[in-house]
């Protein structure tokens, strides 16, 4: 089946697990929207899904339709007010298994084959509107739901009719410890022994600001992912510090507030204050996260990247 | 074909293992798993290529697992670290937990690694160079100290950097080599580390174990609700897997800034974290470790944080967690010698 609807598939990956797959998954969907892009997030984390959690719709369900599942939407296409004008955003969908099952609570033991047909399922009965850009965020390892899912994305796009670059690559999330390292470099030997490109490494979790004296620690070591991205010969894409307000923001829907002199990309954010703002979209609050500048410059590379190869 | 919305079906857990048939096909879709009561005769049996194999293959218990148990006879506590979330510091907490009770010289510990896809345990140890030595008798350990064995995948690779790109039977093929094969010898705990998830490792784990039982699993769990949330799957897991949990530990519980001594919750706990989890569930709370960047130094170098900063905060708290995990075992608390 080809997905001619679908301009662009985007993994994300990662060897190990907790780096932030699912975090990063969601700036970059936040991002890739707030850039005009329309955007779907599929979820294949069987045993562990956490978009739901990451969009705040946990409580949402999957929708039937003749022909398939409809995705669930997290918000529509529309302008958002800016300080100079306004801005054009793009709609954003998710599909999880999370949609699906009666309790939050409820695990889901599950062999391989079973999982195997459910990552098809994921790929092929999901009713997507047009997108830019899906998102596919991973479990952690290299097995059965990775073959399965690398297996059906070349089947699906090297069918004829399917739009040119369209797997267009993954993009490696590690975290700066060489813990973590040791295991995405598996990641990366799988991307490359399955000829999937790799679009960049993201370093998550480098160094933490303590709120209270501005000192930055790296809690998790230093460096890491810019020295394993030379060493494979990948794009490193940068480091992404931790933000306890955008954990707020994720946990409680808070609109992001950082202590006065707080100064990203040269620009001060600090307003001082409590975070207690939880009125308006996710995609909206995000653009006063610290951390949406950097996902910008993140974003745009990697737009740039894959779209040069359109062609 | 629409696809159903019905309620996903789950592993019958009760279901007594059996040997695994020669397959001539890959397993279909819906497979209801060629060592279950099912198979060859299920629905989605209809037309597989398998169907003749799985139906007439015999239909009792895995001969394999009597070789387990008595391989396995000689270990007095068998201890999962089990979590739903991954990169939460369940190897970390395993080689804590294994250098805490093996503080001891009197105490023989065993740590096995199951995560196959990432093993972390080696490097952890500082035995990341070592392969395993084949014996008459079986696979030996690689002892990292006199008293602390460890056996991990990452020994038989040929490279250290190699993906591992299995699926599910071979994996539990595999497990089920490392129980059988491995000449653990006397032991008063081995320890078990898991990947993150409810899958195919720990549904093999827990059935290969069963027979000599299992004493109990720890989970592990970092404060904030997207962690949680996989924890209590795997709560649900070990409840209908019948597995007895020991506790709970919270683990990156808060940050000290070296600075100033400003406390801040990096992963705040929104929803109380592990301890008001540890209560909805009635299950033992063991402890919060905080967030130290030494822990995750002493682990990249593959050195015991127990014996490296024997009087930081976290240390401590990891004494106290070691403490409280033989006291669910049974033993006194006096009894289990972590100081070092």
């Amino acid at each position: 089946m080809v997905h001619t609807n679908i301009k662009h598939f985007v993994l994300v990956l990662s060897g190990k697990g907790g780096v932030g797959k699912s975090s990063i998954t969601t700036q970059l969907a936040l991002t890739l929207s707030l850039q005009g892009h329309t955007v779907g997030v599929l979820d294949i984390d069987l045993t562990g899904p956490s978009i739901p959690r990451f969009f705040g719709i946990e409580e949402s369900k999957v929708r039937q339709a003749p022909g398939g599942w409809i995705p669930v939407p997290v918000h529509d296409a529309q302008t958002l007010p800016t300080a100079d004008g306004e801005t054009h955003i793009g709609a954003l969908s998710c599909m999880s298994l999370g949609f699906i099952l009666a309790s939050r609570k409820d695990a889901v033991i599950w062999r391989g084959p079973k999982k195997t047909a459910m990552v098809k399922q994921f790929l092929t009965d999901v009713l997507w509107p047009p997108l830019d850009y899906l998102l596919i965020d991973t479990p952690p390892g290299t097995s059965d739901e990775h073959i399965s899912l690398i297996e059906n994305l070349l089947r699906q796009t090297n069918e004829p009719g399917a739009p040119p670059n369209q797997l267009s690559g993954a993009v490696v999330v590690t975290t700066p410890q060489a813990i973590a390292i040791s295991d995405v470099k598996k990641e990366l030997n799988f991307c490359k022994k399955t000829g999937i490109r790799v679009l960049g490494v993201v370093e998550n979790m480098a160094g933490f600001v303590c709120p209270n004296c501005s000192e930055c620690t790296n809690v998790f070591s230093k460096g890491g992912g810019e020295v394993m991205a030379n060493e494979f010969g990948v794009p490193f894409l940068g480091s992404v510090p931790i933000d306890p307000a955008f954990v707020q923001l994720i946990e409680e829907g808070t609109r992001p507030v950082y202590p006065r002199g707080t100064v990203v990309g040269g620009k001060e954010l600090g307003e001082g204050g409590q975070a207690s703002d939880t009125s308006g979209l996710l995609v909206d609050k995000y653009r006063s996260c610290s951390l949406c500048p950097l996902f910008d410059g993140i974003v745009s590379r990697v737009v740039a990247d894959i779209q040069s190869r359109d062609a | 074909m629409a696809p159903s919305l019905e309620e996903p079906t789950q592993v019958d857990l009760d279901a007594p293992l059996q040997e695994k048939p020669n397959l001539v096909a890959p397993e279909p879709e819906h497979c209801p798993g060629p060592e279950s009561q099912q198979a060859g005769v299920a629905d989605s049996c209809a037309g597989c290529p398998n169907q003749k194999i799985c139906a007439s293959a015999p239909k009792g218990p895995d001969p394999d697992i009597p070789t387990i148990t008595s391989r396995l006879s000689s270990v007095r506590h068998k201890i999962l670290v089990l979590s739903g979330k991954g990169g939460v510091g369940k190897s970390t907490f395993s080689t804590m937990l294994s250098h805490g009770f093996a503080a001891d010289p009197n105490v023989t510990v065993g740590l096995m690694d199951t995560d196959i896809c990432g093993p972390s345990i080696p490097k952890m140890m500082g035995v990341e160079d070592e392969t395993i030595h084949v014996t008459s008798a079986g696979w030996e350990p690689v002892w990292v100290s006199d008293n602390l064995g460890v056996m991990s995948v990452q020994f038989m690779l040929p490279g250290r950097d190699d993906a591992v790109i299995w699926r599910g039977p071979k994996k539990n093929g595999l497990i089920k080599k490392f129980l059988m094969e491995v000449v653990w010898g006397d032991l008063d705990f081995l320890i078990v580390d898991t990947p993150p998830g409810t899958s195919d490792e720990h549904l093999s784990v827990n059935s290969f174990l069963k027979e000599s039982g299992v004493s109990g699993a720890v989970l592990v769990s970092t404060p904030q609700e997207v962690s949680l949330l996989d924890v209590r799957k795997e709560i649900d897991f070990c409840r209908k897997a019948k597995i007895p949990i020991l506790g709970i530990v919270e683990n990156m519980s808060g940050f000290v800034c070296p600075g100033c001594k400003h406390e801040s919750q990096i992963f705040r706990p929104s929803t109380g974290g592990a301890r008001r989890l540890a209560e909805e569930e009635g299950i033992p709370f063991l402890g919060a470790v905080p967030l130290d960047p030494r822990i995750g130094m002493a682990c990249d170098y593959g050195e015991s944080f127990l014996e490296a900063y024997p009087d930081s905060p976290a240390c401590e708290a990891i004494r106290q967690v070691v403490r409280d995990v033989g006291v669910q075992l049974g033993l006194k608390g006096e009894s289990v010698v972590v100081e070092v």
